[in-house]
């Protein structure tokens, strides 16, 4: 029995899940894949936006200024990479430089900072690779960037250490509510009740939102990427968007934290949205970069991605307890700038929603700060050569590209929340994510992940369920 | 361990290891090698098919046999061997620093550095296929490691993309283990592998090779489930209405290798953009002094035996830089003409003694065709082939006469002979 339940590991439900382990309070997560981080927040842009997009007055306005002045100490409380870069909204014309006056006044209506109009001059200056068509930019100072992945891992991992319990595997497909108690079924028929329920199922929340009866359209765009390697990662340093036209955003070209260079998303509204790249898409992207900048160092491609928004019909976030369920708290239809909200989302779910519900009495073990999974990168010689004398398994390098060793593999898979399989370990050590993609490593990775669990290596997986490796033995 | 040695070689890979047993056999008895992988030979362990050693023993080796006999020498010898031990960086001074289990991260200092780091494998990223991100797709050289190495089989149906050497041997190995191949496509109009290949892995296996085809979309959300696979234009642009759809669960990636220069560009050496490996002088040193390299890591060999005579020179030559330091030079320039990829050495330095081998890659399949390494309009050397293809290397020779009446750059190129 358990006092909340959060369904969903997506960053919403990440830092919702460690808000309320700041306080004395049994809490879980349930998550239908085998690893957290699996839909939306694996897959997006990463940057945690200034805050002059959205319309004054929504929640998306609000919880975007505010997560935004508060994601630089919460992302550094975490160990997770964080960098603010500054974003510039670039125009091609002296029509779209009248848009960015209105929207650095909506910006600034919003309550955003240090927003600024710049000239052609100060625009190459900037960023030197900028076209040469570019006559201008809004220059958001307080634009960040952040790995999106390594924040919902690293709430969830604190959760745990603070107490939380992880369940993957476990889809919710039913909730009951007796007697002031919800009991929440997956399709495998595991049960877990708790008091409270909260919705941050991303694409599902409006299925999820109707297992109460509540009715929350929620919709799929998808949003395709192309990822180039570190060599160029020096391309550009600021994230650079188009201005938004009637025909829409375009892309953004963007530095990522771990200093790629990423081109994308596409917008691409579906019926039945999945995670396909296509050749369409690819192209898109392909000839905006040429657009913003002149010469994008394509032959450095490493791969491509696609990601789905979860919008909703209100187009604004859903962040609100039921109507008719007392007791069940929605976060549904968490779009962009969902990532750059999170943290001040949970704060209010948790503090104005789930306070409403139950009295919140603080945890003093509460501990925030979290140990990065990239923390040996960052020691000194000494200190890295100390480690490899405690614990030789630091001293072997597994991936080459990120030169990831050993240790720091096997630590994500003891260490919360446990990587299990390819892709999971792949996110949390960014072992497999150079320029090789694993071609080296991926052998090696599945054989530590097979002898930490003692299992057999056939039975390793890509990404959980069907995504098996091996089919077999040789002969 | 020391913290100096008079050569220090990273990579202990055939080239690796043939540059260290001349280097000693040359004069220079310490020598260190580092390797990361927990054996010496590359990526040869992995190579059991026969056919390595043709040209340099005269009879057919697999590929741990041909590594094997250069291990015995280099063990043979007093070289000092790390293995498990990665090269982190590189400095133009030759200092390297690497790590391991045993010495934590150290740094050596070396009179001399050879680069045999070898190459990689392209991924399916690079190449911008579309559709889903499923489990089942490899680079042909990881699904050897899996078979060869480990004793697993990646998958049951395969599909290959590319017909370069690994991509082919991997068709007829996951036969022989039991697996279907059903089709490997190839989006140039010829195989970049080496004919011999073509006909004992495909051929004799009835396994279709599509020419002028391409991946254009993979299927399947947990594990790949199908493909398809297109024909493309000239301008290898798949062409619509030509799609062909095969059930499979797996997709092998075989679509070039390219040489691992990390360290080289770290070291701020100059790479050359037709290679991808530094650019060098016939004594293999790259233009950083007393840094050499060979094999792999400066040109993508499709025979091992070049590797090892390449390694041989770079060995002797970074010997001789070490204990008698280099004489004035007198360069030209050597670069890729007409219907030529690349040439390697890149640079010539006139006052070097001995002849002068030049390797190169030409850009199409061509028949009937003369080869011509040219200074001006004086033909230095001239070659007529039946049939030159861009998956096996060409050479011509440069001997020590003809370099002595060079006055300016030289260009090799390839004209199909007139009928
Ligand atoms: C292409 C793209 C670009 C974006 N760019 C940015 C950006 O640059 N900046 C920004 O601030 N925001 C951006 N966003 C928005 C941001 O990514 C999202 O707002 C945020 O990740 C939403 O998080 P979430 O936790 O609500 O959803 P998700 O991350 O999708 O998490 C939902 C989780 O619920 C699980 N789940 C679903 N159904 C069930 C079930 N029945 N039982 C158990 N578990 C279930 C899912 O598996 C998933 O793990 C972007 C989004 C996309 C798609
Ligand atoms: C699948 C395949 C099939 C082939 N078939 C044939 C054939 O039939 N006949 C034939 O003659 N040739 C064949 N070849 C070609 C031949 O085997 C290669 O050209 C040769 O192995 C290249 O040797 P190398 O030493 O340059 O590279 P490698 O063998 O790749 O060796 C490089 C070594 O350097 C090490 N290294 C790299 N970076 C570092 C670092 N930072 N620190 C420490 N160590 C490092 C690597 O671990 C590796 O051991 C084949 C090649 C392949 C890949």
């Amino acid at each position: 029995m358990f006092d909340v339940i959060v369904i969903g590991g997506g960053v919403i439900g990440g830092c919702v899940l460690r808000e309320l382990t700041k306080y004395r309070l049994r809490v879980c997560l349930l998550e239908k894949e085998n690893d957290v981080c699996m839909g939306q927040s694996k897959a997006n842009s990463g940057i945690v936006h200034a805050g002059y997009d959205a319309i004054p007055g929504t929640l998306k306005a609000k919880f975007n200024v505010l997560g935004n002045k508060m994601m630089e100490s919460y992302a550094k409380e975490l160990g997770v990479k964080f960098r603010n870069n500054g974003s510039l909204v670039v125009a091609f014309s002296e029509e779209e430089k009248a848009t960015l006056s209105e929207l650095k006044t909506r910006g600034e209506t919003n309550g955003v900072e240090g927003l600024r109009i710049i000239d052609k001059d100060e625009l190459r200056s900037l960023e030197p690779n900028i076209s040469d068509e570019a006559v201008g930019a809004l220059y958001a100072t307080t634009g960040g960037i952040i790995s999106p992945y390594e924040l919902t891992i690293a709430t969830i991992g604190n959760a745990m250490d603070n107490g939380a319990e992880l369940f993957t595997n476990f889809e919710v497909s039913n909730i009951e509510k007796t007697d002031d108690v919800f009991t929440v079924t997956s399709t495998t028929s595991e049960k877990v009740s708790a008091t409270l329920v909260i919705n941050c199922a991303g694409l599902q929340s409006g299925k999820i939102a109707s297992l109460i009866g509540d009715e929350i359209g929620v919709n799929g765009r998808k949003g395709e990427y192309i990822l180039l390697d570190r060599e160029s990662g020096d391309f550009v340093s600021h994230t650079l968007f188009f201005t938004p036209t009637k025909k829409g955003k375009g892309i953004l070209v963007t530095q990522t934290v771990d200093n790629n260079i990423l081109l994308g998303p596409t917008a691409e509204e579906l019926e039945d949205p999945d995670t396909t790249t296509t050749a369409n898409g690819l192209d898109f992207v392909i000839s905006k970069a040429k657009t913003m900048c002149k010469n994008p160092p394509l032959f450095n491609t490493i791969t491509s991605f696609a990601g789905i928004r979860a919008y909703s019909d209100r187009h604004d976030f859903i962040i609100e307890e039921s109507k008719t369920v007392k007791g069940f708290i929605h976060c549904a239809g968490i779009e962009s700038p969902g990532l750059t909200s999170a943290p001040a989302v949970a704060e209010y779910v948790v503090k104005e929603l789930v306070g409403k519900n139950v009295s919140l009495q603080s945890n003093e073990t509460f501990n925030g700060k979290r140990e990065p999974d990239y923390f040996f990168k960052n020691l000194s010689t000494e200190e890295k050569n100390a480690l490899i004398q405690k614990d030789p398994s630091y001293g072997k390098i597994v991936c080459r590209c990120e030169q990831i060793t050993e240790g720091e593999i096997l630590r994500v898979i003891r260490e919360n929340p446990p990587a299990k399989d390819i892709d999971g370990v792949k996110r949390r050590t960014r072992s497999g994510m150079g320029r090789c993609q694993g071609g080296f490593c991926q052998p090696y990775v599945a054989e530590l992940l097979a002898k930490s669990q003692n299992v057999p290596l056939e039975t390793i997986t890509k990404k959980g369920k069907n995504s098996y490796l091996l089919t077999g033995v040789t002969k | 361990m020391k913290n100096s040695y008079g050569i220090v070689i990273i990579g202990g890979g055939p080239a690796g290891l043939a540059a260290a047993i001349s280097a000693y056999d040359n004069g220079v008895k310490d020598v260190l090698v580092l390797e990361r992988d927990d054996r010496l030979g590359g990526i040869l362990n992995q190579c059991i098919h026969n056919g390595f050693g043709l040209t340099r023993f005269k009879e057919s080796l697999s590929g741990p046999e041909y590594a094997s006999r250069f291990i015995e020498e280099a063990l043979a010898r007093d070289i000092e061997i790390m293995t498990e031990t990665t090269v982190l960086s590189l400095t133009a001074d030759k200092r390297i620093t690497a790590i391991n289990s045993k010495n934590g991260i150290f740094t050596v200092q070396a009179g001399a550095v050879i680069l045999a780091m070898g190459c990689r494998e392209r991924s399916r990223g690079a190449l911008n296929v579309a559709g889903t991100r499923p489990a089942g797709i490899y680079s042909a050289g990881t699904a050897q490691k899996y078979v060869n190495i480990k004793g697993y089989m990646p998958g049951k149906r395969v599909v290959i993309l590319g017909s370069g050497d690994i991509g082919l041997i991997m068709a007829r190995r996951m036969t022989l283990e039991g697996a279907k191949v059903l089709a490997v496509c190839e989006i140039m109009p010829y195989s970049s592998g080496l004919k011999r290949n073509i006909a004992q892995c495909l051929d004799d296996f009835d396994i279709p090779l599509y020419l002028n085809h391409t991946l254009t979309k993979i299927e399947g959300e947990d594990r790949v489930t199908g493909v398809v696979v297109s024909k493309v234009d000239e301008n290898k642009k798949p062409i619509v209405g030509t799609e062909m759809h095969f059930d499979c669960d797996t997709v092998l990636f075989s679509v070039g290798l390219i040489p691992e220069n990390e360290l080289t560009k770290s070291a701020g050496i100059p790479l050359s953009n037709r290679t991808r490996g530094a650019i060098v002088y016939q004594n293999r040193e790259t233009l950083v002094d007393g840094i050499f390299a060979a094999g792999n890591v400066l040109q993508v060999h499709d025979l091992v035996d070049f590797v090892s005579e390449e390694s041989e020179l770079a060995g002797a030559s970074a010997a001789k830089y070490v204990l008698e330091g280099r004489a004035e030079r007198d360069t030209v320039e050597i670069s890729a003409g007409g219907n030529v990829s690349y040439v390697v050495p890149q640079m010539l330095d006139k006052n070097a003694s001995g002849h002068v081998k030049l390797f190169f890659r030409v850009t199409n399949v061509f028949r009937d065709c003369t080869i011509t390494a040219k200074c001006g309009e004086k033909v230095l050397m001239q070659k007529k082939k039946k049939i030159a293809v861009p998956g096996e290397m060409e050479t011509l020779i440069l001997t020590e006469k003809t370099i002595a009446e060079i006055d300016g750059p030289i260009t090799v190129s390839l004209e199909v002979n007139a009928k």
